[in-house]
């Protein structure tokens, strides 16, 4: 049975987590600690395929006796939990094989490989959970390990400060999450998904659910205004867990997110979808606009994140109002896309974050302006970053393009919508889809030209080394995966047909059996695209190009010093920087986005001060959401401060006061 | 067999992209130099100066990657292959159904990509400064042309462009508001994505205010070739698309005879030169503008395509 195979992979690796603490400090505890991880990881990734490929099967179900003495322990495997269970175990097994060269060049590895295995079958077992006591156990053993992860290097203040604001946001989320499981276990204290799927849930009660699931896996997957953790623990992790953060953590957020809105609760209502696309659309603008003005490499990724994150809640929020409409057959298409986007986010994010993590060790910079010309020093690394960012980056023939394809497909199906309010909003929201869309591919030439391309601006950059094998090889199976994905889409979606017929009723029309594979959501005269055909037009009228020209025209090449209009400059600081690659953009969209302002300071003539060019960015939600909260807790914290310097008979007035005040209470109450 | 004609007209159409486009550029630059009183190239200058091009040698910066090197050949062939799937003289082609208009844009963003990566890769400021704004003018520009494709497709049910073409050639469009919103829009992202006056100027050389430009600075012989051949693919692709979604007139549909495809063929060539000239005069009437203007520009061509798009979810009749 398939869930027994992933419970005995899960304790396996719960078992490497403890023998871990132990043996951290030998010598050859890395190695075997990566190596079990990613056996462990394949494994479950077979299982987990296996059971998605036999059509999702019937779910199967386990109860062990640990847990609550009346409850126990349910576990459950069906479609969309096994799609979950492909996206966690391929990123761990990629992390592991990462794990194994770059886990090298850590310092203090007693602090990363106990909690690595441990927050690998947190994840693990977050998917598999059947009843609310287990799921939430499981979260916040998913939280804490990833906590104590972005811990490892705590002797920076910068880490401590993002650690601290992980904590406190991830305890605030699981709260959101219990109540969210209180409102829905009801009067009857029903734990249990299967009780909790068949009982009626009134109106009220759901859409308070509903926002509670958004402050609680909202808040771990990154949701606009509750991402404020994520660009600060996600890069703080050593990378192969930033990759898995960023890549996984984040996608078990989004199971949270579909399980409980469209497989527990019910039916979704028409104005609740509004909310989710506001949200998705928000964050995704917002993501990848705060991802341009970055110039840290890995903060550029977590940000990039937050944008992925809302594109997929765009489309789950579409799959919700097109529910709500009973319109079965694109809910579904909104829901495959929605899904198909997280597994590719997975993908080319994994890679991204195993790329930064490759340039770090080289170099040991992670801000991009002191990097450059890295793609001599390391070919086979910035070869498959670039395939990682033009995934990203949504370019035919890779997997980020089709998924988006699909996304605005589904927002085309959405003028048959009832609501005045939705029908305004989708194409809103299609329009911030498409500007986040267009904004990401920028970002994205911004962190390979300035990484990767260009002449070194620091010595350490000139110094750099090509990555170790493992690493390489774990990027190459990622980057391979995203041209697979992108060129046989039809596999993935037809392999997610059981996933949106077991939550929506409906799936899309098979795809692996239309001729040269093409893709057709609805109908061949609506839309199509054929990735493999893509691919092999590109690179048969290239090649034909490269023939053409080699053979009939000139093959001649000389090497000379750049041009640059005849006044090429020496210095490497001459060259564009991250910040001032993104300077039209801040322009256009700073002021907006966050009260950008320049400030020059221009010396009179005669001072040999030089002038100064500074720029002031607000991170508004911050700053308006964020600081007066903070202020009002230490505000309260001071005037508090004095109850613990009064004396005895303050102190019994107080409590003889708080009685009778709680008497009085009592009394006037009843 | 029915396969071979449908071959042969796919096979047709692909050539005819790659021999018109250098036409159609040499075309624009004798109307404009017409217009401006000077006898001007002639309109085959454009054949010779890449044939010239071809058979020189390359210098390569010695700071060039191997990106550098490539980039030229896949941007030539993303273009070639996203003209090649725009509908010039006949409908229904043999592999229209690989690609939708979507597609077709996001291919053309492939390009883009690639030659913004190309302009940082010497690692001069005159590269960068042309790919940081390249990458601003698309960031406005390629949602704008989504915006008009989901207006385009909300109206023909459908983003196929062939779909598009027949439903446009079909009585049943009528006079609307929105599709002169479109219209106006997609000229307008035409001319930024073309690097035309008043966005960029195709003939200026060592000025700050260059974007295209900028950045093939350091591109020379073939790879220099292949750059301005796709440029030329490039706006003979725009002007295709304005011409079989917004003029479908005489549009051959699929399995029809060689007499319709003559005619068809005719049309084309009658819409490129009509195209030609309109797109001349207008250079000639304007002036660039500072480079901090084109959002404000592009942005009215956003907010165009929104109102679009807009208009049509409020009421399928506008």
């Amino acid at each position: 049975m398939a869930i027994a195979i992933l419970l005995w992979c899960i304790a396996a690796l719960i078992g490497t987590a403890v023998v871990a603490v132990a043996a951290a400090r030998s010598r050859h505890a890395m190695r075997t600690v990566y190596a079990l991880c990613f056996a462990a990881c394949g494994i479950a990734l077979s299982a987990a395929l296996f059971h998605l490929a036999a059509g999702g099967g019937a779910a199967q179900t386990l109860t062990l006796p640990l847990g609550l003495p009346w409850l126990g322990a349910w576990f459950r495997l069906d479609a969309l939990a096994a799609f979950f269970l492909v996206i966690v175990n391929l990123g761990g097994a990629a992390a592991s094989l990462y794990g194994l060269g770059y886990g090298r060049h850590e310092p203090a590895p007693h602090r990363v490989l106990p909690f690595f295995a441990a927050f690998l079958a947190g994840m693990n077992l977050v998917v598999l959970a059947d009843d609310a006591f287990t799921f939430l156990l499981s979260w916040e053993f998913m939280s804490l390990s990833s906590w104590a992860l972005v811990m490892t290097h705590h002797r920076e203040p910068s880490n401590l400060r993002a650690a601290y604001i992980y904590i406190v946001m991830a305890s605030f989320g699981t709260l959101a999450l219990s109540l969210a499981f209180g409102l829905l276990a009801g009067s009857y204290v029903q734990y249990g998904f299967e009780a909790i799927r068949a009982a009626e849930h009134e109106p009220l009660v759901a859409a308070f659910v509903l926002m509670l699931v958004l402050l609680g896996a909202g808040s771990k997957a990154g949701i606009v205004p509750l991402h404020v953790w994520l660009p600060l623990a996600h890069p703080a992790a050593p990378s192969h867990v930033s990759a898995l953060m960023s890549g996984v953590m984040t996608k078990v957020a989004v199971y949270g997110f579909v399980r409980i809105v469209f497989d527990l609760r019910g039916d979704p209502v028409w104005w609740e979808s509004m909310v989710v696309l506001g949200l998705g659309g928000g964050t995704a603008a917002l993501g990848i606009l705060h991802a341009l003005m970055e110039k840290d490499l890995k903060r550029l990724l977590a940000y990039s994140t937050i944008e992925n994150i809302g594109v997929i809640f765009v489309s789950l929020g579409l799959a919700m109002a097109f529910q709500a409409n009973a319109m079965q057959w694109a809910a579904a298409l909104a829901l495959t896309a929605a899904l198909f986007h997280a597994l590719n986010h997975s993908f080319f994010k994994s890679l991204l974050f195993f790329g930064a993590g490759a340039v770090l060790t080289a170099t040991g910079e992670r801000d991009m302006e002191k990097l450059g010309g890295l793609i001599h020093r390391m070919p086979a690394t910035s070869f498959l970053f670039l395939a990682g960012c033009m995934a990203i980056s949504a370019l035919p023939p890779l997997n980020g393009f089709v998924s988006e394809w699909l996304i605005f497909q589904a927002v085309l199906q959405s003028p048959d919508l009832l609501e005045w309010g939705l029908r305004i909003m989708v194409p809103a929201v299609g329009g911030l889809l498409a500007l986040s869309a267009a904004l990401a591919a920028a970002c994205f030439v911004k962190a390979f030209g300035v990484t990767f391309l260009g002449r070194p601006r620091t010595p350490a950059a000139e110094r750099a080394g090509e990555a170790d094998r493992f690493s390489i090889a774990a990027m190459a199976v990622l980057a391979a995966l995203c041209l697979l994905a992108g060129v046989l889409p039809g596999f993935v979606i037809d392999g997610l047909a059981p996933v949106t017929l077991a939550l929506i009723g409906e799936s899309m029309p098979v795809q692996a059996s239309l001729p040269w594979l093409t893709v057709v959501p609805i109908a061949e005269s609506r839309s199509s695209y054929n990735g493999l055909l893509v691919f092999l037009f590109i690179a048969v009228s290239a090649s034909l190009a490269v023939f053409v020209i080699h053979r009939f025209a000139s093959r001649a090449l000389r090497r000379a010093p750049a041009w640059d209009c005849g006044f090429p400059n020496s210095s490497p600081l001459t060259q564009y920087t991250a910040g001032g690659f993104a300077q039209p953009i801040r322009r256009v969209f700073g002021t907006l986005a966050f009260r950008a302002v320049e400030h020059v300071d221009m010396p009179p003539p005669g001072d040999t001060r030089p002038a100064r060019l500074t720029v002031e960015l607000h991170d508004l939600v911050w700053e308006w959401l964020y600081a007066p909260v903070e202020r009002a807790i230490g505000f309260a914290a001071v005037r508090l401060n004095h109850l613990q310097f009064l004396t005895i008979r303050q102190y019994l007035t107080l409590v003889f006061l708080a009685l009778v005040t709680l008497l009085l209470a009592l009394a006037i109450w009843s | 067999m029915v396969v071979i004609p449908d071959i042969l007209v796919q096979g047709a159409q692909m050539a005819l992209v790659l021999l018109l486009s250098p036409l159609l550029t040499g075309f624009v630059r004798k109307v404009k130099a017409r217009l401006l009183r000077s006898r001007g190239a002639s309109v085959f200058q454009p054949y010779r100066d890449l044939l010239r091009l071809m058979r020189k040698e390359v210098v390569l910066a010695e700071n060039a990657s191997w990106l550098f090197r490539v980039t030229p050949y896949m941007i030539f062939a993303a273009t070639w292959v996203a003209a090649a799937l725009v509908p010039t003289f006949a409908t229904g082609l043999m592999f229209s159904w690989t690609a939708d208009l979507i597609a077709i844009v996001a291919l053309l963003g492939s390009a883009r990509f690639f030659l913004a990566l190309a302009g940082m890769d010497v690692g001069t400021s005159f590269g960068g400064i042309g790919s940081s704004r390249e990458v601003m003018i698309a960031s406005l520009a390629e949602p704008a042309m989504l915006l008009i494709i989901f207006t385009l497709a909300l109206l023909a049910g459908a983003t196929q462009l062939s779909t598009i073409a027949a439903f446009m050639a079909s009585p049943e469009v009528g006079l609307r508001v929105s599709l002169g919103m479109a219209l106006v829009a997609l000229v307008m992202v035409a001319i930024a994505e073309n690097a035309r006056i008043p966005v960029d100027n195709p003939a200026t050389h060592l000025e700050l205010t260059m974007v295209h430009e900028a950045m093939v600075l350091e591109y020379s012989g073939r790879h220099l070739a292949m750059i301005e051949f796709s440029a030329s693919l490039k706006l003979l692709l725009y002007v295709s698309l304005i011409a079989c979604l917004f003029a479908p007139w005489n549009l051959a549909g699929s399995g029809a005879g060689p007499a319709s495809y003559a005619v068809g063929a005719g049309a084309y060539i009658g819409k490129l030169a009509a195209a030609g000239v309109l797109l001349a005069l207008f250079e000639t009437a304007t002036a660039k503008m500072r480079v901090f203007r084109v959002p404000q520009f592009l942005g009215a061509a956003l907010m165009l395509g929104l109102l679009a798009t807009l208009l049509l979810f409020v009421s399928r009749s506008l």
